[in-house]
């Protein structure tokens, strides 16, 4: 059940208000600390010599040139670090019927993409290393590589991994009802055939890790730029033999993440085994070009979908065929798969019908792998379910703000599980929309447009409704085995002067962490923000946790806090109401002192409270409990993920002579339950958003047929930049979820989930009445010219 | 005598008000100087092939790729990097704008980003948003969508202009 | 991404810079700007190059009216053109070509002697010296020659300039009086390399127009310019679609080139006649 924090007078009054970020100052000054930022005494650098080829034997390695490079101290290959290091399989038990082979941190006899290391150089600098990488001689064999993703599976195609017998690394499966006859009877039915463009995430921050091993100490020391440090350590400490309590992950300044850093990637772990074997400091900063072909990819999909509907454009049915390739292994330890499964749950999400079929078929191919990346398989699922809705609409001759109304769950619904099992809470679907519509004047906003057209000037609206998955329970990842942690703690701790430190599980990679930890940490003692010093990305010093991923630092870390400190705040009271020789009950903690609840007068500042608990103990009743630091955790457990709902809209110009998209505005209304800080959502909501808008205008990694990445670098693979990007106005609903005390839900993935639909909805909007459609993304010129017809060559 | 081609190049400039001499390698870009040299770490590389502008410092009064200048080629010059324009408050308004206005949010792209948004403020006149986004093209952030530091860059613009008026 | 660089040099002279150069063994290469070339470098595209820095050359600089000729110095920054007021009044296509150049950061760095020499396709001052008609000059060895823009690109990053050879710079006839100057192009983002692009200039003596990204290098469509001569822009369109034979990449198609190219110029000539918005 949530504490009330509606009322804006009461005392302590933080969550829910825009409070500065502690950390803010200190980037804007150049004073943040990222990996690179680090030098350690007797640190080298490593650089990997990668492969060249898709799909390649390795014959024989060379490194007599490389050896002879000024600065060059060592040059390891697979097996030597096979001799550390055991390799790991990207399988999860709850996902069935996935498989992938052993994987090595340096391939040992085969490689299976463009990218993958085959070879390290360390030396004393990092130019000396590259130095060296150049002359490492590599004989390859080439093997026949696998690239395409729909002839994956035929019998013609070479088994990429002949041991797994086929191509296929998992399928998952739902059928609900009677899919055929609803199909076969429906008043109308419409289909089409989606692609969404292989990602990757451009953290402007490369991936990047120090590692140091102390064989005096026996301790390992990572310095990482991940999400996940407790799962980093855990991984190390298997696969490098240390005891968990061995190694130590730091993780502090972290230049852009989005899930690209919440995964094992060889080279890294290679780095960890180089500086056990080394015995001192290795650094590795993977560089831009080698960030395009190791980085995980995502969202390499095609979708064929059928929607049917009856003749008031009630949905009845969805029918999706969601087809997604890889690259060479399941990424570790949280799967390939994840993407796949999570688009075969999400169609049709926000919707309230019955009959459901989908399939996902995920299949191996010779190139970078895929995994994880922000509002994973959301911008797929919201793609095809709101392309089908506008699709169904502008058959019946429906406004697609009609359709939906017609369709989404009702506001009152809930709880509710969904066609594809999903459980809903509590969701806002038409209050979203509501909202949405007065937000952006829908009615002007069409009256613009049929003006614009009077000019000779198209333009379109897209909306898009969707759902999304966050606060992950342990359902998502260690009921299949992994040790991934779903919950969070918090330790507080007040210190003589009165002022409060908080250690979280939950990392900062830029979002907002420390700020929604210091002012839920300063309501729930009650002090003020500035008083509050966090302490997060450190495997030594937090509690145990997962980290930041899948939208659940504010919902599961920050629930952590808020019971940790009402915890001390109640330690707190314990001793001053020894002190004051009253109830504490009669007590409160207000702006930093002891107050009496009655009429807020002032008792004692905590700074004389903690003078006297720290130096004067002696003067407080023995056997008085004077423990000033209480550690909580939290884990999900009502329901497997608390999913929210929003709803976005998108306004574009486009010109149909050259096929150019022009975003004019973008409206964004979502409900992440409570609002701790409302201007830290309002902007993850429009990064999201921008992410979004990437997929729907920019970004696409392209492999020619050989397996070669064709547009590996930022000049070739596009991501948004300020010029083409509009403003965006978002608001909120709030429906909290029931579940914890806090509220909060995520907010980190909405935006990007519904953006691209909402911008193909919009282009399609605009060129429907021109007798045009485009369902491929991105949606280049050239794809929407030849979407109008108007290049057919 | 005249100077014919070395592999180590000694260099004299001067880097946020202080003067500095070096033996450079010839193939050392000026950002990598700043970092591994000085232990000036504020501007980042990140691509390295002139794109992201992460690496964005002012040389001579202009705002440069730092990955695509030489080391070699600073001698002489007068390099200011964000640690020396916090000390020396030129960018404190734009500082304090990206604070309040949450402009950042990973902080990579932050420095660089501050040394061209100054660029563009000290040319002055109080541009409007698409001359501001404009102008910020050659600056990638990830994080924010850009609409927030646009805002910062416009609300900075404004009280400079507005206090030039006073 | 560390350029692995043979050696740098820095010349205090044109005469100076072409020692340097005949030293080089066929290794120096000229570092302007630099805006292209140490990405390259970073990238290990090019290692062991002796680089021979022209920066410092005063020769190299400054913009000047001679006669009925304008001269620019091949070190003129990019953002210099920009806002050098001799360049606006009698070459203006620069001034705006310069819109479409890059971003600020390397506005404030790139040359337009180090861009016409390097000779990318997609660049767009290669197409603007050969639409004004501009002589190129260069120095070398074998002494000082002037290669008109007509015959100075042969090819994806090639030129008339022999090894051993710096460009100095260039001159073009001043714009005169009523000439239309105009450059259009279509970028998926400000400042990316441009999907297609084109120059039109329209004198007296009738109308050059050389297109951007969809070749080689930059060369005068004649038949279009035949019949925007004869008044014809269908017909101008139809034969500049015709003539072009643009590369397919990543970003577009041959064949989206060959139209956006057609629709540009429609475009540029509404723009030369006051019509475009």
């Amino acid at each position: 059940m949530n504490s009330p924090f509606g009322n804006p007078n009461r005392p302590n009054s933080y969550i829910g208000k825009t409070v500065p970020r502690p950390n803010a100052k200190r980037l804007v000054q150049g004073r943040g600390q990222y990996v690179d930022d680090m030098v350690l005494p007797r640190m080298v650098h490593v650089v990997f010599v990668r492969c060249p080829h898709a799909h390649a034997k390795i014959t024989g390695i060379d490194a007599t040139g490389a050896l002879a490079v000024k600065g060059v101290l060592r040059v390891f290959t697979g097996a030597d670090i096979a001799a550390v290091c055991t390799p790991w399989v990207g399988t999860l038990a709850h996902l069935k019927g996935l498989k992938s082979p052993p994987e090595h941190a340096i391939a040992t006899d085969r490689a299976c993409w463009v990218g993958e290391p085959v070879a390290a150089v360390v030396a004393t600098s990092r130019a000396a290393a590259e130095d060296g990488a150049a002359l490492v001689d590599v004989d390859y064999e080439t093997l026949a590589e696998v690239t395409d993703m729909m002839t994956a599976l035929d019998q013609a195609t070479p088994v990429l991994h002949p041991e797994m017998g086929d191509n296929l690394a998992f399928q998952r499966r739902h059928d609900e009802g009677d899919v055929d006859a609803v199909f076969a009877a429906a008043h109308t039915v419409v289909e089409a055939h989606f692609q969404t463009g292989r990602h990757t995430g451009v953290t402007l921050e490369p991936r990047s890790i120090l590692v140091d091993w102390n064989p005096g100490e026996g301790q390992m020391i990572a310095w990482h730029a991940t999400q996940a440090p407790h799962m980093i350590q855990v991984v190390l400490a298997q696969h490098l033999d240390l005891p968990e309590s061995r190694v130590r992950v730091v993780c502090g300044d972290v230049g852009g993440s989005y899930g690209i850093k919440v995964h094992i990637y060889p080279d890294e772990i290679a780095t960890a085994a180089i500086a056990k074997i080394m015995a001192r400091p290795v650094k590795f900063i993977a560089d831009r070009l080698e960030s395009f072909t190791t980085d995980i990819h995502a969202r390499d999909h095609e979708i064929w979908g059928r929607i049917a509907v009856d003749k008031d454009g009630k949905i009845l049915a969805f029918d999706i065929d969601d087809w997604t390739a890889i690259g060479a292994y399941s990424v570790y330890p949280r799967t390939s798969a994840i993407e796949g499964n999570q688009v075969v749950n999400l169609c049709g999400g926000p919707y309230d019908f019955k009959d459901y079929r989908a399939k996902t078929t995920v299949v191996f191919q010779n190139k970078t792998p895929t995994s994880q990346y922000r509002a994973v398989g959301h911008p797929i699922a919201v793609t095809v379910t709101e392309g089908l809705v506008d699709m169904a609409a502008a058959k019946l001759g429906l406004d697609p703000v009609e359709i939906r109304r017609r369709n989404l769950f009702a506001d009152d619904a809930y709880p509710v599980v969904s066609p594809a099992k999903l459980r809903f809470e509590g969701l806002s679907h038409h209050a979203s929309l509501d909202k949405l519509i007065a937000l952006m004047d829908y009615d002007a906003l069409r009256a613009d447009q049929a003006d614009a057209k009077s000019r000779g000037v198209v333009r379109g609206i897209g909306i898009a409704s969707f759902i999304e998955l966050t606060n992950p329970s342990p359902f998502m990842y260690g009921i299949g085995g992994a040790r991934i942690s779903a919950q969070d703690g918090c330790t507080v701790r007040m210190d003589p002067d009165g002022s409060i430190v908080a250690a979280s599980s939950v990392t900062e990679q830029g979002q907002g962490t420390e700020a929604m930890l210091s002012q839920i940490v300063a309501e729930g003692v009650g002090v003020l923000p500035s008083e509050v010093r966090i302490i997060t990305g450190d495997t030594q010093s937090t509690p145990y946790g997962g980290g930041t991923w899948a939208s659940r630092g504010a919902g599961i870390g920050g629930e952590a806090a808020l019971q940790a400190a009402r915890a001390l705040r109640g330690a707190i009271l314990e001793v001053a109401g020894a002190m004051l020789q009253c109830a504490p009950d009669t007590l409160d903690i207000r702006d930093g002192a002891v107050v009496d609840k009655a009429d807020g007068a002032d008792r004692m500042p905590l700074g004389e409270l903690g003078r006297i608990v720290y130096f004067r103990g002696d003067t407080l009743p023995k056997g008085l409990p004077r423990e000033l630091v209480q550690t909580r955790h939290y884990t999900p457990a009502d329901y497997p993920f608390a999913f929210t709902n929003g709803v976005q809209a998108s306004y574009v110009e486009v010109d149909t002579d050259t096929g150019a998209v022009k975003l004019l505005n973008h409206w964004c209304v979502e409900d992440c339950g409570r609002v701790i800080n409302p201007q830290l959502v309002d902007e993850q909501i429009r990064g999201g958003i921008v992410q979004g808008l990437g997929a729907a205008l920019f970004e696409e990694l392209h492999y020619d047929a050989e397996g070669q990445l064709l547009n590996g670098s930022m000049a070739d693979y596009l991501v948004p930049m300020a010029g083409e990007m509009p403003d965006m106005i978002i608001a909120h609903i709030e429906t909290p979820t029931l579940e914890s005390d806090l509220g909060a839900k995520g907010a980190g993935e909405a935006g990007t989930a519904g953006a691209a639909a909402a911008v193909m909805n919009a282009i399609n909007d605009a060129l429907r009445p021109l007798g045009g459609e485009v369902t491929a993304m991105p949606f280049t010129p050239e794809r929407v010219l030849r979407g109008l017809g108007k290049l057919t060559d | 005598m005249t100077a014919t081609f070395t592999d180590r190049i000694d260099i004299a400039l001067t880097v946020n008000g202080e003067e500095v001499e070096a033996r450079v390698p010839a193939g050392r870009h000026l950002v990598d100087f700043l970092r591994l040299d000085l232990g000036l770490t504020g501007a980042h590389a990140s691509c390295e092939h002139g794109v992201c502008g992460a690496c964005t410092v002012r040389v001579d009064g202009q705002a440069v790729r730092g990955c695509l200048m030489l080391a070699a080629q600073a001698d002489g010059a007068d390099v200011w990097t964000i640690e020396g324009l916090s000390d020396n408050g030129s960018v404190s308004d734009l500082q304090a704008a990206f604070v309040a206005r949450n402009a950042l949010q990973c902080g990579f792209c932050t420095p660089g980003m501050l040394v061209a948004a100054a660029d563009l403020l000290d040319a002055g006149g109080a541009p409007d948003r698409a001359t501001i986004r404009e102008h910020l093209s050659g600056n990638y952030c990830r994080c924010t969508g850009y609409e927030a530091i646009v805002d910062a860059i416009e609300s900075v613009a404004r009280a400079r202009t507005d206090g030039g008026a006073a | 991404m560390k350029a692995s660089v043979g050696g740098y040099a820095r010349a205090v002279d044109l005469r100076h810079a072409l020692d340097l150069l005949a030293q080089g063994d066929g290794m120096a290469r000229v570092l302007a700007g630099g805006q292209s070339l140490v990405a390259a470098m970073n990238m290990r595209l090019s290692s062991g190059d002796l680089l021979v820095d022209i920066n410092h050359i005063a020769a190299l600089k400054g913009v000047t009216r001679e006669g009925d000729r304008l001269r620019i110095g091949a070190l003129t920054r990019h953002a210099e053109v920009a806002t050098d007021t001799l360049i606006a009044q009698h070459a203006p296509l620069l001034r705006k070509a310069t819109d479409l150049i890059a971003h600020a950061a390397i506005r404030n760095r790139g040359t337009i002697g180090g861009a016409l020499a390097h000779a990318d396709p997609a660049a767009e001052f290669p197409a603007c010296v050969l639409a004004l008609d501009a002589m190129v000059h260069v120095d070398g060895p074998d002494g000082a020659r002037d290669i008109p823009a007509a015959d100075f690109f042969t090819g994806v990053f090639e030129t008339m300039l022999r090894e051993g050879e710096i460009l100095t710079a260039l001159s073009l006839p001043v714009a005169e009086e009523g000439e239309g100057q105009v450059i259009h192009e279509l970028a998926r983002r400000i400042g990316d390399y441009a999907l297609a692009g084109l120059c039109v200039v329209r004198r007296k003596a009738g109308h050059r127009i050389v297109c951007i990204s969809v070749g080689t290098h930059p060369e005068l469509a004649t038949a279009a310019m035949d019949k925007l001569d004869a008044g014809d822009v269908a017909g101008a369109v139809a034969a500049l679609r015709d003539a072009l034979d643009p590369p397919s990449d990543t970003q577009a198609s041959a064949a989206y080139r060959r139209h956006l190219a057609g629709v540009l110029l429609e475009r540029a000539i509404a723009d030369l006649n006051g019509e475009s918005a």
